[in-house]
């Protein structure tokens, strides 16, 4: 069993939700954010997305552009968040997603990607601009299947199209909350219930994660009671840019992670 | 592991063998749908619609009426005979895209695509735009149908294109400003991304070039072919026979494609010529394909400029028009396969070409046309005067004033 199936599997034994964060790697520094995943990890996250940053995010908001932007300007590279991942690797379990655009990967190499990637102990790849009419020339030669390729979901997908995504999916399911860019505000609850509802119908107990403009405990306790996983990605990326030269800034990670594992429970 | 019931979806239907693009909106190796799945459903329902709508012939005759009416097509195919006798060589002709409605070859997409948008029911309209040529084009078809209008602009670009900012606004568009990045075309198109991801439900992007996800490299080129089937036949009445060489500059490469499109299958070479900038070796251009290496961007594979970590670099040219990195898939294609050569030409060498049309012909062209013209020059000086080159004149040179000034070809 791979790390992320037992993930969900622990969860469901303790009647929890997962607690998914995304992080863009090497922001604010490498150092920084090294120290501040780790104090996520420790806080009680379930899931690490380690965000590869791109210069052209086109569907992020401003939060995440900027700390794409800023990790860019730290000398953040695809090999870099890699060896984050082989070195948080060494001290704990939790699964980690590559999150990335399809450009940095391309430009690394599929296979090569595959390889180091599976190497340094990640277990899954979500890669927002392959869709799946693209991917199977970056999956299609992979020699194995140690890195779940996680698709996406969105508000506007129609029911086949929904459930033929499904049928291919691996890890779990990334269910996109509105039609948006990461960060934007007017998520709208009971939409989202109602195509989460329909997702699982067809998922065939692949577990379905709810993300975008997700970022108070009250919203993450809405959406954990009719989904498998609730992913927050701007907040936790405002709260370091609203503390870029904070000491503290790893503890106030900690404490956001904390808080918000709370309401998956 | 099957769905019941829905067995019969398949991400890889061929909707229509032989022709390029593929059913799946690919070149060869290029083009494609690499966009957010919240795109996705926009972008397969503006493909069905796009393939139902534009082969009804009542679409076309309405397309037609308006090209003709409202845009002044047929534009002229003009034999610059002072010019040519100057430079040497072949002789040259001219496509007066510059004498379209609004100034340049992009009326004919965007009044494709808002009549499109039309039949569809959407009711507004968003753009991109770089040197501020599409945004006009694009509020102005907006105007004449009734339509809502944004236009994402990099603030670099409002910043050097005041005339056409103006423009837009009278025309009653809301133009964006966009300052993330560079503040140039690259970032507009992020923003008018992400901004059709937000209202993809009743918005309709009209694309300026051919570039982007399927189906726009397909469409953009198809509204735009009527530039190369009107030159077919504007010089087989005035030559009686098919020119030798085609012409044109390529940023995204929508003024190319529709001249050499209707040509690809015909005895006639074909020049794509890219902006050299400051010079390839500065790297300050934007020579994409001369230069750059296979990536994708905006929702296509193609060639880019990138560094060796797959992050997008700076374009730089005179010619906001040209300053972009990253280009049509089709160009890409016709690139490896040999059938187009690419060439390209530095900002001083544009100016000069520029100047030179200026004084010979009485004709104001833009600095995106003026580095087809450049080459054009060189390629006529290495051919007999039986040969016949036509340089598509993709936009008139008004919008340029004040950057040519600034690089004392004003005359003073």
């Amino acid at each position: 069993m791979n790390r992320i199936e037992s993930c969900f599997k622990g969860l469901n034994a303790r009647g929890e939700k997962a607690l998914v964060g995304f992080v863009t790697a090497g922001d604010p520094s490498i150092t920084e954010s090294i120290r501040i995943i780790r104090a996520m990890c420790e806080a009680g996250l379930d899931i690490l997305e380690l965000g590869v940053p791109f210069s052209d995010p086109t569907a992020d908001g401003p939060v995440i552009q900027r700390s794409s932007g800023r990790a860019l300007k730290a000398g953040i590279t695809l090999a870099r968040v890699l060896e984050i991942a082989e070195d948080l690797r060494r001290s704990t379990e939790i699964p980690i997603v590559i999150f990335s655009y399809y450009n940095p990967i391309l430009a690394y190499g599929g296979d090569r990607f595959y390889r180091d990637a599976a190497a340094a102990g990640a277990d899954g790849v979500l890669i927002v601009d392959l869709p799946p009419e693209e991917s199977d020339e970056l999956t299609g030669t992979w020699p194995g299947k140690e890195l779940a390729f996680i698709r996406l979901v969105a508000p506007t997908t129609p029911h086949e199209r929904m459930a033929a995504i499904a049928r291919g999916a691996a890890g779990f399911l990334y269910l996109v909350s509105m039609t948006g860019v990461t960060g934007s505000g007017g998520l709208d609850l009971d939409e989202i219930s109602g195509v989460a509802g329909r997702l699982k119908a067809c998922s065939d107990g692949t577990p379905v994660c709810v993300g975008f403009g997700i970022s108070t405990a009250d919203q993450v306790r809405s959406i954990a009671s009719f989904s498998d996983g609730v992913v927050v990605g701007s907040a936790f990326e405002r709260m370091i840019e609203d503390h870029l030269d904070d000491p503290d800034l790893p503890a106030r990670m900690a404490g956001m992670v904390k808080v918000l594992k709370d309401a998956t429970r | 592991m099957r769905v019941e019931g829905h067995a019969a979806y398949d991400f890889k239907r061929q909707q229509d063998a032989g022709a390029f693009p593929d059913g799946r909106g690919h070149f060869g190796a290029f083009g494609g749908r690499y966009v957010a799945e919240t795109l996705m459903p926009a972008i397969l329902e503006l493909e069905t619609a796009y393939r139902r709508i534009a082969a009804r012939e009542d679409f076309q005759v309405e397309l037609g009426k308006l090209l003709r009416d409202y845009a002044g097509r047929p534009t002229p195919l003009f034999l610059a005979g002072r010019l040519s006798k100057k430079i040497g060589g072949a002789s040259i002709y001219l496509k007066r895209e510059d004498l379209a409605h609004t100034g340049a070859h992009k009326i004919n997409n965007t009044l494709g695509q808002a009549l499109l948008a039309r039949w569809m029911g959407k009711k507004k309209v968003i753009a991109e735009t770089g040197a501020g040529q599409h945004g006009v084009a694009t509020a102005t078809a907006a105007a004449l149908f009734g339509m809502e209008c944004k236009v994402f602009m990099g603030t670099e670009d409002v910043r050097r294109q005041a005339a056409n900012v103006q423009r837009m606004r009278l025309l009653d568009a809301e133009v964006v400003p966009v300052a993330s990045g560079t503040g140039t075309l690259k970032d507009a198109m992020n923003e008018a991304l992400r901004y059709w991801v937000s209202a993809v439900r009743d918005t309709f992007y009209i694309i300026g070039s051919v570039a982007g996800p399927h189906p726009y490299p397909m469409m953009v080129r198809d509204f735009q072919r009527i530039i190369g089937d009107e030159t077919r036949s504007q010089i087989l009445e005035a030559e009686g026979r098919l020119p030798d060489v085609l012409v044109a500059c390529v940023g995204g490469g929508s003024n190319a494609m529709g001249l050499f499109f209707p040509f690809l299958e015909d005895a006639v070479e074909m020049i794509g010529v890219e902006a050299a900038g400051l010079g390839i070796s500065t790297g300050k251009h934007a020579v994409t394909l001369g230069a750059g290496s296979v990536g994708v961007l905006h929702g296509s594979k193609s060639y880019v400029l990138q560094d060796a970590d797959g992050q997008i670099l700076e374009a730089h040219s005179i010619s906001a028009g040209l300053d972009y990195p990253g280009v049509g898939p089709e160009h890409a294609f016709l690139k490896e396969t040999g059938r187009v050569r690419y060439e390209s030409v530095e900002d001083g060498a544009a100016l000069a070409a520029f100047k030179e049309l200026c004084a010979m012909e009485g004709i104001i062209p833009a600095l995106e046309s003026s580095h087809a013209l450049a080459h054009a020059f060189i390629e006529a000086r290495k051919r007999s005067s039986s040969d016949l080159i036509v340089v598509n004149l993709s936009g008139r040179g008004d919008k340029d004033l004040g950057i040519v000034s600034g690089f004392g070809a004003g005359g003073e």
